[in-house]
């Protein structure tokens, strides 16, 4: 069992009309690993969560985690076995206090079978549950930060937010849509301890990334997308230096010299 | 003038007496206990009281019983369209279950009306929340078009199909033993129902419902079925108005079409406007202002209709948020201009 890929992606596509967002991508992710997604913009990093993830039916192609074949799941059955994600543009519930926030994925069938989140659930009022998550993710539980309205926290907060409402199922597995875009490079440092604590505890990660530096740190394998079709996998420091994937990043050699 | 106007701006300030009952030491004083209570008080005894003050004209007694049921109907559209983010035009549907539901109880089974009136609550409902079940995925107006079809479908099929009496209705229903039974249940339904509704959506199955509201795909990326808690809140707000409806039917001796009619999917949705919406308790004072305002314009015919559309424009003009909200920031808050 544990030998077993905790997730794998068999050929998906998509279209959207005329457009393939995604062709033949597969992917693998074993137990504790971190596997960073990257590629130029409009490359299918997206669509490839929301395919996992359930938002979005795959044309074509199987997922399977944990044993469970997922293709064409309801969002939240996906959820409900321990598959979680993030979105890239945030969506906390903006009136309420950021704890409050958890409540909501705290009520969940998945929270409340799992216990909340180490001895909770059950055992104390979801309010204390939620507190404890956000300790956990960086929000400082004497500080007014978690009374604070979701509205009215920086960015930062809210992908920290986004990070807790996932783990308040306890996942086994976090897709991350861009948690570090659009952090300052002090937010981001302090949320890369954040991650590995998470690898350490036993839970795998997808990261979808457009700061490499970074994920590179963390990533044990890094897949890139280029026009919806996987153009190279492998180790982190390896990866950047593919032709193809520098073609994709920074044009091809041949196009640069046709211009000049 | 125009300039002096310029350089200040309206500031709103929690007056005092607001900020120091707002925790548990309100009980330290009669002056806070009272300012949470007073209002609260004058609404639960002022409803309590009406049907005494009204004995000596029994028509308005009859008013009062039918502004109850706008009421429920109100707070269920209410509760739907700023909780649950469903805002549904299916009143008329709803008071037509029920009426039709506890008729056929009454009249098939025989059953006394302690027990058709509990059971059409609970089957109506249940009717209610399967016919809306394929329509939940939708969202906004389109679930408004869809929900306003019902009462009008419901309608033509059984004049068409001429089931449960046809056009005639089914006659003959028992009516209630005493005036007084038929008030006081539908008031303290009235009281309960927002009672039970306010503590609700500050629970945390409350939370997830406006979580649905807001922000649905979060709410699927934690883990709970969506369709299901819009399935529970059609419930909830079915079930208030198929209550109405049994007690409608016994009122009235008589369930027919008319039962379905509009005015039920409409009037809720105008007290609303006017009570002010996701107080729960405003969609009561509503209904309290425009139905009798409505009664008095009986004699004017289909004209009542034109003034009906005046106040309405006159409050979403000069009063969008309501009754209910302009009251409550007046009595917490005080208003002072500062300059700038």
């Amino acid at each position: 069992m544990s030998d077993e890929p905790l997730l794998i992606v068999d050929n998906i596509s998509k279209t959207f009309g005329g457009v393939a967002a995604l062709s033949m991508v597969s992917l693998q992710v074993n137990r504790g690993d971190i596997v960073g997604v990257i590629g130029p913009n409009g490359s299918g990093k997206t669509t490839l969560v929301n395919a996992i993830s359930g938002f979005v039916k795959p044309d074509r192609g199987k997922v399977v985690f944990n044993g469970h074949d997922i293709t064409g799941w309801h969002p939240h059955k996906i959820a409900d076995i321990g598959l979680t994600r993030t979105f890239q543009v945030m969506r906390p519930y903006y009136s309420l206090p950021a704890f409050k926030n958890l409540i909501i994925p705290l009520f969940s069938p998945r929270a409340k079978r799992t216990g909340g989140w180490r001895g909770g659930g059950k055992m104390g009022s979801r309010d204390t549950v939620a507190l404890d998550i956000l300790e956990e993710i960086g929000f400082e539980r004497d500080s007014y930060v978690p009374y604070k309205m979701a509205s009215s926290l920086p960015t930062g907060y809210l992908k920290r937010l986004e990070l807790a409402r996932c783990l308040a199922l306890r996942p086994e597995l976090i897709i991350c849509d861009e948690v570090f875009s659009g952090l300052s490079m002090s937010e981001m440092a302090s949320m890369l301890p954040l991650i590995e604590k998470l690898q350490m505890e036993g839970i795998s990660l997808i990261m979808v990334e457009h700061r490499l530096r970074e994920l590179f740190r963390l990533a044990n394998r890094v897949i890139v997308l280029n026009f919806g079709c996987k153009i190279a996998e492998g180790f982190s420091s390896e990866v950047m230096e593919l032709r193809e994937v520098k073609e994709a990043y920074f044009g091809s050699e041949d196009e640069v010299l046709e211009y000049v | 003038m125009a300039v002096e106007q310029k350089d200040r701006r309206k500031e709103r300030l929690d007056r005092g007496i607001k900020v120091r009952s707002d925790g548990v030491y309100a009980i330290a004083s009669w002056a806070e206990i009272s300012y949470l209570v007073a209002p609260r008080l004058i609404f639960i005894l002022g409803l309590l009281a009406a049907p005494i003050l009204l004995t000596p004209v029994p028509y308005w007694q009859k008013v009062l019983s039918i502004i109850c049921i706008y009421s429920l109907l109100a707070i269920s559209f209410d509760f739907l369209a700023n909780y649950v983010g469903l805002v549904s035009l299916g009143g008329g549907f709803y008071i037509g279950v029920g009426a039709y539901v506890a008729a056929l109880l009454n009249m098939k089974l025989g059953a006394p009306i302690f027990i058709t009136i509990p059971a059409a609550t609970v089957v109506g409902a249940a009717i209610c929340t399967v016919f809306f079940l394929p329509c939940l995925p939708l969202r906004g107006v389109y679930f408004a078009i869809v929900s306003l079809m019902f009462p009008l479908l419901a309608a033509r099929v059984i004049e068409a199909l001429d089931i449960f009496g046809g056009t005639d209705g089914i006659v003959g229903v028992d009516g209630f033993s005493s005036v007084w039974m038929e008030q006081y249940l539908l008031i303290i339904a009235v009281l309960l129902s927002v009672f039970f509704l306010r503590r609700m959506i500050t629970e945390d199955v409350g939370l997830v419902f406006s979580g649905v509201k807001d922000n649905d795909q979060a709410v699927k990326a934690s883990g709970i079925n969506i369709t299901r808690y819009k399935a529970l809140g059609i419930f909830i707000a079915s079930s208030l108005g198929c209550f109405g409806g049994a007690v409608l039917s016994h009122i009235y001796m008589w369930a027919g079409i008319s039962q379905f009619a509009l005015d039920f999917s409409i009037i809720p949705i105008a007290a609303t406007v006017v009570g002010g919406g996701g107080t729960l308790i405003g969609p009561v004072i509503g209904c309290l202002i425009l139905v009798p305002i409505s009664e008095l314009l009986r004699d004017f015919g289909t004209l009542r209709i034109a003034v009906y559309a005046i106040i309405l424009t006159m409050f979403i003009v000069y009063k969008s948020e309501g009754i209910m909200v302009f009251a409550s920031r007046k009595y917490e808050q005080f208003e002072r201009w500062v300059s700038i």
